[in-house]
């Protein structure tokens, strides 16, 4: 049966392939075009208010996230339909996530960082749908998320623990003469946290629309051979879903991570 | 880069020029950069506030109140197991003293036809017995009997005897006291 399916699709696109092959095959490969920000209406140069295809797609992320957890749970059954069984199990895992990650205390911090974690993973899985614009593929705005987290737990660290804050950087375990040297390097690896936070990111995701244009780009070039890219696509594709749901997953732990160091700094 | 358009629009073609300055990558036109954080704050904004306000409550409601009805249905489960525990055991219960009671009146038979069986041993006891007595006085009499007479046939014989021996009468209380010393020893 799913060979059939199979022989059926790749038919299909061989024959797509030779009817539709442009006459004029030649590379046209623009794999940071999708990535542009344009002006929603007209032309005009972006200010800060103007909206544009930011505004819509973040927009649409937002839609996502009241369908799913407003929408979804609005009859609140005790035996739960389909969409309050995803909302319920997105809810428990980020939970339990904060939980179990960050501690019994931050439990206070879970909406901020649902917010994160769905903000994040409506954004990346919007941005594959074609011809969308993924909003996470910008380090303006993976850096500006990752500097809200690092100024969060910064600021809850010292109001927590004051001055033992900084503990963080004096690992007691260490012998005494290496201690100034770990702190340095501790002092060092805690202002990377944020760029690598956003960077791995934006990176995974514009790397990985990067290629699937680049793929779309070979289809385009070579006309009746237009299947092997296309294929490639359908692989890549797969696989950037998973990207989409493990960068959010990855950015949300280590958000947890980070609040755990701030809430129980000694290590 | 290159732009797919022809051109036809100005303001786009020198927003591609711009982009050309910025080595091909749209993520460091630093010129959007405001408005990309504007919108994102933005949304970040709405994103917690529908959430802290709606659906994390609303949902943790419903969780707790699965949980909830999930106890109680256990409870309730629990309470009608001990309720069947319960009915097992007063059945039980009515079982073995049903049991015992029956155990009871059998035992109850068992001694009453046991006590008539006793008594009526001790009656054909007794009844054996006083027959046994009166065939023993019965047969001591006879004894008696026979022994006098034996006595008055050895007196009557002796006395025969003695008078056909030496023909003269013997005297009676003689011969009475012979015969009876005789019979003694």
């Amino acid at each position: 049966m799913s060979n059939i399916f199979f022989w059926a699709m790749m038919v299909l696109v061989i024959v797509s392939g030779a009817l539709f092959a442009p006459e004029h095959a030649g590379l046209a490969i623009h794999p940071m075009d999708q990535f542009e920000v344009r002006p929603l209406f007209g032309h005009g140069d972006i200010g800060v208010f103007t909206p544009t295809n930011v505004t819509l797609w973040m927009a649409l992320a937002v839609l996502g996230v009241i369908g799913l957890l407003v929408l979804g749970t609005r009859r609140r059954s005790v035996v739960p339909g389909r969409a309050q069984s995803v909302a319920e199990l997105v809810y428990g895992f980020v939970y339990r996530m904060v939980e179990d990650v960050a501690g019994k205390d931050a439990v206070k911090f879970f909406p901020y960082i649902m917010t994160l974690f769905l903000f994040i993973l409506f954004a990346n899985v919007l941005g594959l749908i074609p011809m969308s614009f993924t909003t996470t593929s910008h380090i303006a705005v993976t850096a500006v998320l990752a500097a809200l987290v690092f100024v969060t737990v910064t600021v809850v660290g010292f109001v927590k623990n004051g001055a033992g804050f900084l503990g963080l950087f004096w690992v007691s375990s260490a012998p005494l003469p290496l201690r100034p040297v770990l702190a340095v390097i501790e002092l060092i690896s805690y202002f990377v946290r944020p760029v690598s936070h956003s960077i791995r990111l934006a990176g995974n995701v514009m790397a990985g629309h990067a290629v699937l244009k680049v793929f779309a780009g070979f289809a385009g070039a070579l006309g009746v051979f237009a299947f092997l890219p296309v294929f490639a696509i359908t692989a890549v594709y797969a696989l950037e879903v998973l990207v989409a749901f493990i960068q959010a997953y990855v950015f949300t732990i280590l958000t947890c991570v980070y609040l755990k160091d701030a809430l129980h700094p000694s290590h | 880069m290159a732009s797919t358009q022809t051109g036809t629009d100005q303001a786009h073609g020198a927003a591609e020029a711009g982009h050309a300055s910025a080595a091909g990558m749209p993520q460091l036109e630093f010129s959007t950069f405001p408005n990309q954080v504007f919108w994102l704050l933005v949304t970040l904004a709405v994103i917690y506030f529908i959430l802290s306000r709606v659906a994390l409550p609303r949902i943790a409601a419903v969780l707790s109140e699965r949980q909830g009805t999930i106890t109680h249905d256990l409870a309730a489960a629990e309470e009608l197991k001990r309720k069947a525990e319960d009915a097992r055991e007063a059945h039980d219960k009515a079982l073995a003293d049903a049991r015992a009671e029956a155990h009871r009146i059998v035992e109850g038979a068992k001694a009453a036809m046991q006590a008539d069986l006793d008594d009526a041993t001790a009656r054909a006891d007794a009844e054996i017995a006083a027959r046994v007595a009166e065939s023993e006085r019965a047969i001591a009499g006879i004894r008696a009997g026979a022994v006098e007479n034996a006595g008055l046939v050895a007196r009557e014989v002796t006395q025969e005897i003695i008078f056909a021996l030496t023909g003269h009468p013997a005297d009676g209380r003689t011969v009475s006291a012979a015969v009876n010393a005789r019979m003694k020893g």
